[in-house]
């Protein structure tokens, strides 16, 4: 009874401040915990973790590639790191020492990027990040995991604290964000999970957006069409073989992504399908490359063919051609 | 500490960084920038860091981080020193598969704590790694070689104001001050006007001295005080120090030994 009780008040915060929460809880579990920030304790959901553990929470100012450097230091010396600021800084700002610290030398840190995707649309592109998964997929020894929603990150960050590499965590959306998963399930990085089954379309999505892909499916299933939804949320390493079970069963696979349609999620479907002999087509939802004009989450999601009606729209006339 | 041993130690690692270029041959090596920095790696190994071979992931070891990676001939020839390395693995200096890159790769095994190279990246590693010293109550302290070309990196002065931030006190930050960079001098490249008060309007303890000068060196580093400061020593260096071809002069910033400069600088040891 108390998981139900948690995802609907995890949902109802949000992601940025289930993540507060929960740090709280890791706390207790690991004692080598750290977590490290860029000025950005209150945006983290951190302040009640930065009063009770002082001693356990490292904010270096807005300095992101000493963040990095400093999270990789204390890895060396055996403490459990986590890292955040918000998406762009925590990835791009200090992509290579990302590279070097935690790719090259492996030392371990689980870097949380906050408010990534669309959800800062009002504030512009340079605080939406829809560019971090490709920048951060070319670099080995780091997995990437979007949870689909509080929930979910509640599962991720309690694995990745004990994962054999560093792990970046995607967060998506605001506050109320859409419950993708209502009740207990298996939760492993790397392993994708099946929330709807079909077999005439397959719907693969990572982050809250999975929402809009389940009622869509929905839709789709009252009008006859079996499409069956599948939560990816591990982008690096992909879950092959579930991508090559889906496109042995269906005609078409449509991915879902609040990333450019380059380098994320669709690209990375993409690469397992190419070496596959398979009659499956692929389209790929996603920013099209290319930065609108600011505005609204909805707004946003609309113009990038992220909303309900259009991956309705796209299952559809892609299922007739 | 006896002032002969040190400079014994200094005069090794002069002699393993060329013989080490020799034997790279056409590969090429870093020879200015790791001989500015040998007589502060000298005295930091010989006689200053509490390392031992028989202890060399002993959790109260000094850590060394050698933010101008490319000076690694200097560290690669202080752990032959130390017997850390065997002197025959000097020579797969840069061959394939070899472990000793021509920017450290990290192996706490053989005591290279981090991989460096990549410029204005180390210090950074090193607030973790003191911080980590003083979350942990240990008494180890963390040892950074910067260089001074390295210092138009802005993740530099992002570490300081950490280092300052978190009062480590328990680290030390050597600047080789070579007056050179990549290109040429670092007065026409990027000029770094006045190291010394930089560091000290940052809020940390400075000094400056005669980087080749093995008794200022030590006495720098022996004099630690426990106030709350990070340490930093301005050391004043000659780029290629110890061979008149090489000293000052940039060509030799990354460069080949032939055979018959090899032989001619030899006497010069």
């Amino acid at each position: 009874m108390k998981i139900e009780k948690n995802i609907k008040l995890w949902s109802s915060l949000g992601m940025r401040a289930t993540f507060g929460l929960i740090a709280m809880e890791l706390a207790k579990k690991h004692p080598d915990l750290m977590i490290t920030t860029s000025d950005v304790s209150t945006s983290a959901g951190l302040d009640r973790y930065k009063k009770k553990y002082p001693d356990k929470f490292i904010d270096v100012g807005i300095a992101e590639q000493n963040l990095i450097g400093v999270s990789a230091g204390l890895s060396s010396e055996g403490f459990k790191v986590i890292s955040t600021t918000f998406a762009p800084f925590q990835t791009m700002r200090c992509c290579e020492q990302i590279k070097v610290n935690l790719g090259y030398m492996k030392n371990k840190v689980c870097m949380v990027g906050l408010a990534s995707g669309l959800v800062l649309g009002n504030l512009g592109f340079t605080h939406c990040c829809i560019e971090d998964v490709g920048t951060l997929r070319s670099i080995p020894n780091i997995a990437i995991v979007t949870p689909s929603d509080p929930f979910e990150l509640f599962k991720v960050l309690n694995e990745a604290l004990d994962y054999k590499d560093s792990v970046y965590i995607r967060l998506t959306a605001g506050s109320n964000t859409k419950i993708i998963n209502d009740k207990d399930y298996k939760f492993k990085i790397g392993k994708a999970v099946e929330i709807l089954p079909g077999k005439d379309v397959a719907i693969i999505g990572c982050g809250n957006i999975l929402g809009n892909c389940i009622e869509a499916a929905s839709m789709l299933r009252e009008k006859k069409i079996q499409c069956s939804v599948v939560n990816m949320h591990t982008i690096k390493p992909i879950d092959e073989e579930k991508i090559k079970e889906i496109a042995k069963k269906n005609k078409l696979i449509v991915t879902v992504e609040e990333h450019n349609v380059l380098g994320g999620l669709g690209t990375s479907v993409a690469e397992v399908l190419a070496s596959e002999v398979s009659n499956c087509k692929l389209v790929r939802i996603g920013i099209n490359d290319f930065y609108s004009s600011g505005g609204s989450y909805e707004y946003l999601k609309k113009i990038y063919g992220l909303s309900v009606e259009k991956i309705i729209q796209t299952v559809l006339s892609n299922l007739k051609k | 500490m006896k002032i002969s041993k040190l400079k014994n130690f200094a005069k090794n690692i002069r002699k393993n960084i060329i013989f080490t270029a020799f034997k790279a041959g056409s590969k090429s090596a870093h020879i200015g920038g790791a001989l500015s920095a040998a007589d502060i790696i000298a005295v930091l190994y010989s006689d200053i860091m509490n390392i031992k071979k028989t202890k060399i992931i002993d959790d109260n070891r000094d850590r060394f981080i050698l933010s101008k990676g490319h000076a690694c001939l200097a560290l690669y020839s202080a752990l032959v020193e130390k017997k850390f390395l065997k002197r025959k693995e000097l020579e797969t200096f840069e061959s394939d598969g070899s472990n000793l890159l021509g920017h450290p790769i990290i192996n706490k095994l053989v005591g290279i704590e981090f991989s460096t190279g990549s410029l204005g990246m180390g210090l950074s590693l090193g607030v973790g790694v003191a911080l980590a010293a003083k979350k942990k109550k240990k008494d180890y302290k963390t040892y950074v070689v910067l260089g001074d070309g390295e210092c138009n990196e802005g993740s530099v002065w992002e570490s300081v104001l950490s280092a300052n931030h978190f009062k480590l006190d328990n680290m030390i930050i050597i600047v080789d001050r070579n007056n050179f960079q990549q290109t040429g001098k670092n007065q026409s490249i990027m000029d770094l006007k006045n190291l010394k008060n930089k560091f000290k309007s940052f809020g940390c303890e400075t000094t400056e001295i005669d980087g080749h000068n093995i008794k200022e060196i030590y006495e720098a580093l022996i004099n630690i005080k426990q106030n709350n400061k990070p340490k930093v020593i301005v050391a004043n260096t000659i780029k290629g120090k110890g061979f008149k071809l090489f000293e000052n002069n940039n060509n030799w910033h990354h460069s080949v030994i032939t055979k018959s400069v090899y032989k001619e600088i030899l006497k010069e040891l």
